[in-house]
């Protein structure tokens, strides 16, 4: 297929990978920011041919991990107790909430929508004028223009019973907390390639001076993550911190303006609470004041009691590479993906999830 | 649609029915259902045992039969590329073919919700005689029920299907072995996606059509051909290729190896999976079958395959392996591995 197959190309990926074996001298450990990389990096099987000097860290870049406990029992509480149409994200259906998750909220009746587009939420509120129609919006800065063009949409036709419960997230207030953090061990990073087609990369020159670390913007077939890689790798031999752009065919430094212009409309940034991590100051988006009655957390005044996360899950410490899935004494015992703890062995994209797929097989083979 | 079905509807207009939408009363039993049955499934779908109107059909059978049943609750009812009445035929036909049978007889049981359209049942009826004629087997039984409006999605239909052992088959999963080659009749993934691309909310352009199809011609001839040499026949449909090979490996408690590069895929089933974030070797088929043979006749059979046009795009995917028992392996070119692990449900479209 024009566009994937080239960036599939074995010969050229054998090519790279040779020259990464070739190009490293020491261990060093690589964080790949999103979880779409996550996830390539298991599908194409590139963890089971690295050197193994290098050992790649699943970092939070998975919406549905980091999306608050809390919210998802709200999502639940709209869709159960208010009885409105929770439409969502397909992958944020199988997610556990403190109780139940919206798959099993679905399974006892409640009319939860999986969702491709969240401008399909706007066309259901419009057929349906006697019905509240929420829209989980959640996700990182990729999903964040679609979202706030929900709303657009929404106040163009006028309609008042559309509204969005949203967690959005944002990748360099994360990359900066991590970088705080004690016992981060992270050298190097590869940003996540779509969040930067919409919003650039400029925001990162000040992280790698601070924190003295290469950061390679990254795409998502084999030869776009083996290539960020090299890149890394490439920095990390020669002591350089700077920000390179592998995925030049999809990123510019500055961005997508419109896109850029349709989330400043909509959203303001504020901190923003992520699942397993904590508060991080500045990381997350909001309706602003223009646009609030579009909250659907304002709209229903939702008051229910915050619980804690399981306390035998430890998501936070494996989103920050400081443990790894299996030093997790629940891994692949009381948690696995059919019977998740947490988030991150939901879905495919999530830190656990990936290694329970990729250790299952290292371990018997 | 295709020209051959569209012809039988042309030739199959529907009768003046007292209603336009099927009713309670359709299913009571009563004066309705006669109707309904007279005018309607009895003439379109024919044939001297279902003309005796009895309540059951009385067979004849020498030997080992093969014998399977299957409900079919697929939303949208109309999809692209077929309905749930063909699917109801070809699916039972199918797991008849892959007990090594030769479908022969099926029953027909419809759960119908009040308010379905007269227009929708007669087309769904339709699809049901050009499936059946194709696939060779009369519908010698039935049933209808009609449920309250709320009490069901449309359209609910079971079919049971029995047929006569071919003479040359064994297929049993105890008989395959180490060495043995995988063989998949046809592209994969064809059927899920094409419902995906019209289900609420997830709509996307495309000229994807199901792969529904009966395969029991395909699989006599090869048996045929090759007999006892066929160990396994199984039709990946719910769950994929992924659900039915870990279901084999689990079973047989053996390995089994996948290349990535021979799956056959086609390429906007692809780009589909692509931006949904969907795995093809998860999504359902209708259309297809895998074979496990002795490897000195896989490229034979697939080479037989390739001479019928529901199986021109056939390929060998993979081979059983004496290790990692019970997984399911595939590698890529670059020598990247996984693990193919069973799905835990329905897949789920990702974020981003």
């Amino acid at each position: 297929m024009k566009y994937l197959t080239e960036y599939r190309d074995p010969v050229l990926a054998k090519k790279v990978l040779q020259e990464i074996k070739t190009t490293v001298t020491q261990p060093w450990k690589i964080m790949e920011i999103c979880g779409g990389q996550t996830h390539s990096l298991v599908k194409n099987g590139i963890l089971s041919v690295l050197p193994k000097e290098i050992t790649m860290i699943h970092g939070p870049g998975c919406p549905v991990c980091v999306t608050p406990l809390h919210l998802i029992d709200k999502a639940i509480y709209l869709a159960e107790e208010k009885e409105v149409i929770l439409c969502s994200f397909g992958d944020m259906l199988r997610v556990p909430g403190s109780q139940k998750s919206l798959l099993e909220a679905k399974a006892n009746g409640a009319d939860v929508r999986i969702l491709y587009s969240p401008l399909e939420a706007v066309s259901i509120a419009e057929k349906n004028p006697d019905k509240e129609v929420v829209f989980f919006a959640v996700g990182f800065e990729t999903t964040a223009p679609s979202n706030a063009l929900s709303v657009l949409h929404a106040e163009k036709l006028g309609l008042k019973n559309y509204s969005i419960l949203t967690s959005h997230v944002l990748v360099p207030p994360a990359i900066a907390a991590l970088m705080e953090d004690e016992e981060s061990q992270i050298d190097g990073l590869l940003a996540a390639g779509h969040v930067c087609s919409i919003m650039g990369y400029w925001e990162y020159f000040p992280l790698v001076e601070k924190y003295n670390i290469p950061i390679v913007i990254t795409g998502f077939e084999p030869l776009d993550i083996l290539q960020g890689i090299l890149m890394t790798v490439k920095q990390l031999e020669a002591g350089e911190a700077r920000v390179e752009n592998q995925y030049t065919r999809m990123v510019k430094e500055k961005g997508n303006k419109s896109a850029q212009d349709i989330i400043s409309q909509v959203f303001a940034t504020g901190d923003q609470m992520w699942r397993g991590i904590g508060t991080i100051p500045g990381s997350g988006y909001q309706l602003n004041k223009e646009y609030e009655h579009f909250d659907a957390d304002k709209k229903f005044q939702i008051q229910i009691e915050k619980v804690p996360e399981n306390e035998k899950c430890i998501a936070g410490l494996i989103m920050k590479g400081i443990k790894k899935p299996f030093e997790c004494s629940q891994f692949g015992k009381l948690c696995t993906p059919q019977n998740p703890l947490g988030a991150p062995m939901v879905s495919s994209e999530g830190a656990c999830a990936a290694y329970y797929n990729f250790q299952s097989m290292i371990k018997e083979i | 649609m295709s020209q051959s079905k569209s012809l039988f509807q042309l030739q199959c207009p529907m009768p003046k029915f007292d209603f336009d939408i099927i009713t309670l009363a359709h299913g009571s039993g009563g004066l309705l259902t006669n109707k309904l049955l007279e005018s309607g499934v009895f003439d379109l779908l024919q044939n001297k045992e279902l003309d005796k109107h009895h309540d059951g059909a009385v067979l004849e059978f020498n030997g080992k039969v093969a014998f399977s049943t299957d409900s079919f609750v697929v939303s949208p009812i109309f999809f692209p590329g077929g309905d749930i009445g063909d699917l109801a035929i070809n699916g039972t036909v199918n797991d008849v073919a892959m007990c090594g049978g030769i479908p022969q007889y099926l029953s027909l049981g419809f759960i119908i919700e009040e308010g379905l359209p007269m227009k929708e049942f007669w087309d769904i009826l339709v699809s049901i005689k050009y499936a059946a004629a194709k696939a060779g087997v009369k519908i010698v039984t039935g049933d209808t029920k009609v449920v309250d409006k709320g009490k069901g999605d449309k359209i609910f239909i079971n079919t049971t299907g029995i047929g006569k052992l071919h003479p040359k088959a064994n297929i049993d999963i105890h008989n395959i072995i180490e060495g043995d080659k995988l063989i998949v009749s046809d592209n994969i993934a064809t059927h899920g996606t094409a419902i995906l691309s019209v289900r609420e909310g997830l709509e996307f352009e495309t000229s994807i059509e199901s792969d529904t199809r009966g395969l029991g011609h395909i699989t006599q001839k090869v048996l045929d051909k090759f007999g006892t040499d066929i160990h396994l026949f199984r039709d990946p449909t719910r769950g994929g290729v992924a659900a039915t090979l870990n279901e084999i490996a689990t079973e047989k408690n053996l390995g089994i190896v996948l290349q990535d590069q021979d799956l056959p895929i086609d390429s906007q089933v692809t780009a589909a999976c692509e931006i949904l974030g969907l795995d093809p070797l998860y999504s359902a088929n209708e259309g297809i079958f895998m074979a496990f043979v002795s490897a000195e006749i896989a490229d034979a059979v697939v080479e037989l395959l390739h001479t019928f046009d529901e199986s021109k795009n056939a390929a060998i995917i993979g081979e059983v392996v004496d290790d990692h028992h019970q997984k399911v392996l595939i590698t890529n070119p670059m020598g990247g591995k996984r693990v193919v692990h069973m799905p835990i449900g329905e897949q789920l479209p990702r974020i981003c």
